[in-house]
């Protein structure tokens, strides 16, 4: 046997010229926020309103015929019935893209935990504390979307619109009315949709529940220093991950999928899983960085960091195939009820921008800059990337959810800025003040020695 | 340095010496074969004797002695092909990405997986090959090479052709990373067949080894070449099953045509590889006495391997069941309601039972850990994945647009034949390497006898 290391435990301070930071993003975001609503109110809309449209004709000229089933009833709820502002919509949109994408960081946090100790990996005790910290954003989240979704639900989903289910109305939509039960059980559909909720509640809990159990074995390792709770957590991962693997898919259809209601991939709960992922991973690399900045994680050291950036790398390749897999046999098969989505996305300013940009944030530059194994040991470097990834898939999921529900209004202006940098600097100020209450790493863990015997 | 985790099981049993692995693994190529290995030899060549006739009986006959018709145009052929080609996928999971995963476990197992995956690689495109019917001209069906056919050319925009570069390129890689990894086992045997004095088996074993002397630098530049395979290797193995769930998923035929396939396709690859491997290691250790390198521990984590893999596959049925329903397409609710309650409905369930519930038992550490329930559920994870491709070829297609057209399947003596050869080939190849080439790659497992030993009572300090 090795000869031991003896480390000391750190306990991170969240010292107040950090919080300032944070709140001076916070502010900042509030301003844009503030300004980038008054444009959209006074503007009524957006200078890019002209080109979408254009681009609108365009494209409805080349997928008439579906369009006249598919988009266009989606789009007849602005035109016949009540009249939410532009700026209320997309508002509302923004607000939901930006809580689903951070409700993904927080549960991929851990998520990321989890594994760990399901594969009973040994190199990452020094990150697993990051992680937990992040799950403090879980019930945030969850709290913040159940009431995002009584307020918002009409302007960002469609199916929620009653006279959709009325087989006498004008407005009945067959397709739609087959969904139902997805949505209303046992309750009739355009009623209340108790089954919907029912799923994001139980989620959100069960998730919690999880991360409370995780982090309370965590925090006992410490002070009793058996491995009994290394054992525990190793179990408790195990579940947590056969249910994170059902609820992640379901999940995406219910707070994405279903926002493009007629429009169905069955790839498409392994794509936002694989975006949140990727994500989660910047996200927790990043923190162990700027943490090392501040002088912690004297532990975490260039290997370390060197398998953070492998599984960039690795998981921006995973997410290129399977976008790759999905738009290659979408657009092969040329069924008009599939193409329609990327239709939407790839003629219609500025999604047909994003669109691009989304593959080289996502895969061009990581794939790129994360090759060398240089590139994934050095701290400047992956200040570089992490954010890129971060960025990036913000951007992805702008355009998973804005296009569906904006149709061609949607656009990326101070106000989107605005609201990213807020839900940011706040999910930054839970995770920080969430990583001073946990030593920030477990000194009893028994992997701890493989840890700082970590050589590659 | 390396540091080992009290909370970790050992990998090498027994209080093992570097020494003992060289004995314990050489020694079945240095014996004569064992009557056991001759009746089995005999077995699988007659077996592979049949299929070669039926396969003669094809090629001077054509595809028609098949049972194919016009509305299941692909049967058999196309299930068994794609069947192997999953299961040669475990072989460089285990060396390529379990490298990269610094699993330590994959060391006792790799040699083995890597020799299937061949095999199997060889007996997947067995089919294609016979499927083309006019065997000698299929270069230039399969190749764009210039001829005097007239239009004869191949189409890029066929998955079909995709197939033939992705596995080609597959086969080629997994080829090179498992002789490079046994030419230093080979100087092992070329050494002890010096002291022992059987000079022609050691001027064999040293042609096989390309003479390797073991110095320092040449170790250095053998694990640098395996990181690199390593590293090719792994896309590639998601590349190849992506490309056959391609030869169905671009096609506009419900219950082909579906998004999820080709990560579906390859979790599903996996978990059929890592059974066949469980089937062939779990008789190997069991006739070599190999039970102190491959220990229960490691066919515990193989049947992990397979509980993570089969739920994946599990969740992907459940997936295309629900999006089948959810998306409101006639055609594909269809497809799939016609899966589980139509005239294949039999195989539907086969595969659901095989596949996904099945290897739920393994939740249960008993039978994880147990060699016989463990062999018994490789052999049920084989049958479902057989089912699977089965289901999803012959269902989809016996339910024509045209109702006129519908139809049954029914496999003559000659498909049966030539999954047959193949079962033929696969053993007797097998076979051939138990007997001579060492079946654990002894280098590597010598470089954690340290570490991952049976810690015995005098050395337990902590």
């Amino acid at each position: 046997m090795a000869h031991q290391v003896v480390v000391t435990e750190e306990h991170y301070v969240f010292k107040p010229a950090t919080k300032k930071n944070l709140y001076i993003v916070l502010g900042i975001g509030v301003g844009l926020f503030i300004l980038g609503l008054v444009l959209a109110i006074s503007g009524g809309g957006h200078h890019e309103g002209g080109d979408g449209g254009h681009a609108a004709v365009q494209s409805s000229e080349l997928v008439a015929s579906v369009q006249q089933h598919a988009a266009a009833s989606e789009g007849h709820a602005t035109a016949t019935h009540h009249e939410t502002e532009p700026w209320v919509k997309r508002l509302y949109s923004s607000l939901w893209m930006n809580n689903v994408f951070f409700a993904g960081i927080g549960i991929i946090g851990l998520f990321f935990v989890a594994i760990q100790y399901a594969a009973q990996a040994g190199w990452s005790v020094g990150v697993k504390r990051i992680g937990i910290a992040m799950g403090n954003w879980i019930p945030i989240a969850g709290v913040v979307m159940l009431i995002l979704w009584f307020i918002t639900h009409h302007d960002i989903f469609h199916w929620t619109h009653d006279y959709l289910y009325n087989k006498d109305g004008a407005e009945f939509d067959p397709i739609i009315n087959k969904k139902a039960p997805f949505f209303f059980w046992p309750l009739a559909g355009g009623s209340f949709p108790i089954f919907f909720i029912f799923r994001m509640v139980l989620f959100f809990g069960v998730w919690y529940w999880f991360f409370i159990m995780i982090r309370k074995n965590m925090a006992a390792e410490d002070i009793q220093g058996t491995t009994s709770f290394w054992h525990k957590n190793v179990v408790l991962s195990t579940v947590f991950l056969i249910f994170f693997g059902v609820s992640s898919s379901i999940a995406a259809w219910d707070w994405v999928m279903s926002i493009d209601t007629h429009w169905f991939s069955t790839m498409f709960g392994w794509y936002v899983f694989a975006s949140w992922w990727v994500t989660g991973l910047a996200v927790i690399t990043l923190i162990a960085v700027w943490l090392k900045d501040a002088g912690y994680l004297k532990i975490v050291n260039s290997n370390h960091l060197h398998d953070l950036g492998k599984f960039m790398f690795a998981f921006s390749i995973f997410w290129t195939y399977i976008w790759f897999s999905q738009f290659l046999l979408i657009y092969y098969a040329n069924i008009p009820e599939e193409t329609v989505y990327f239709f939407e996305r790839m003629r219609n300013s500025p999604y047909s921008w994003i669109f691009y940009l989304n593959l080289i944030l996502n895969f061009v530059l990581p794939f790129l800059l994360l090759m060398t194994r240089d590139a994934k040991r050095q701290m400047s470097m992956l200040k570089l990337v992490c954010p890129i990834i971060i960025v990036g898939h913000w951007f992805d999921f702008f355009n998973m959810v804005t296009p569906g529900v904006m149709k061609h209004d949607g656009g990326v202006g101070l106000l989107e800025i605005g609201l990213a940098l807020i839900f940011l600097s706040l999910f930054l100020l839970v995770a920080f003040s969430s990583l001073t209450k946990l030593p920030l790493f477990g000194k009893n863990d028994p992997m701890l020695q493989e840890s700082l015997h970590h050589h590659i | 340095m390396q540091v080992t985790s009290s909370v970790r099981d050992p990998l090498v049993t027994g209080g093992k010496t570097v020494k003992d692995v060289s004995h314990d693994i050489s020694r079945q190529v240095e014996g004569k074969p064992t009557s056991l290995w001759w009746m089995a030899m005999a077995v699988s060549l007659a077996v592979l004797g049949f299929g070669f006739y039926c396969i003669c009986y094809l090629l001077w006959n054509g595809i028609g002695v098949w049972g194919l018709n016009k509305t299941v145009g692909w049967a058999w052929d196309i299930t068994n092909f794609v069947w192997w080609v999953g299961i040669g996928h475990a072989g460089t999971l285990i060396s390529a990405i379990l490298l990269l995963f610094r699993q330590k476990w994959r060391m006792s197992i790799n040699r083995a997986a890597e020799a299937m995956t061949i095999f199997a690689v060889i007996c997947a495109a067995t089919f294609p090959l016979m499927h083309m019917g006019r065997l000698w001209l299929g270069f230039y069906w399969a190749l764009p090479l210039p001829n005097a056919f007239g239009s004869l050319w191949v189409n890029f925009n066929s998955p079909l052709l995709w197939d033939v570069f992705a596995i080609s390129t597959y086969f080629t890689v997994s080829l090179v990373f498992w002789y490079m990894g046994l030419i230093p086992d080979f100087a092992v045997i070329r050494d002890r067949a010096v002291v022992m004095g059987n000079k022609t088996r050691a001027s064999i074993y040293n042609i096989l080894s390309f003479g390797w002397q073991g110095g320092a630098k040449t170790w250095m530049r053998y694990e640098s070449v395996a990181l690199i395979l390593a590293g090719v290797s792994t896309p590639l193995v998601l590349s190849v099953h992506t490309i056959v769930s391609m030869d169905f998923a671009t096609s506009v035929i419900p219950g082909w045509h579906t998004t999820i396939f080709p990560p579906y396709f390859v979790a599903g690859a996996i978990f059929s590889g890592f059974a066949m491997v469980l089937t062939l290691l779990l008789i190997t250790r069991k006739v070599f006495k190999l039970e102190d390198y491959i220990t229960i521990y490691h066919i515990e984590l193989m049947n992990i391997i397979i509980i993570v893999t089969g739920s994946i596959v599990g969740i992907a049925y459940i997936t295309e069941l629900f999006i089948a329903w959810y998306s409101g397409v006639e055609y594909e609710g269809y497809a799939f309601y016609n899966r589980v309650q139509g005239p294949y409905a039999w195989a539907y369930w086969s595969m659901m039972t095989c596949n996904v519930i099945s290897p739920q038992l393994f939740w249960i550490k008993k039978i994880r850990t147990s060699i016989v329930a463990t062999f018994v559920l490789s052999i049920i994870v084989n049958i479902g994945m057989w089912f699977e491709r089965f289901v999803i070829i012959v269902t989809s297609l016996h339910r024509d647009y045209l109702p006129s057209s519908w139809t049954m399947f029914h496999p003559t003596m000659y498909d049966i034949g030539e999954y047959l050869f193949t079962f033929g080939f696969f053993f007797a190849a097998f076979l051939l390497f138990a007997k001579f080439f060492p079946v654990i790659n002894m280098a590597e497992v010598k470089s954690i006898i340290k570490s991952d030993s049976e810690k015995t009572t005098h050395d337990s300090h902590h």
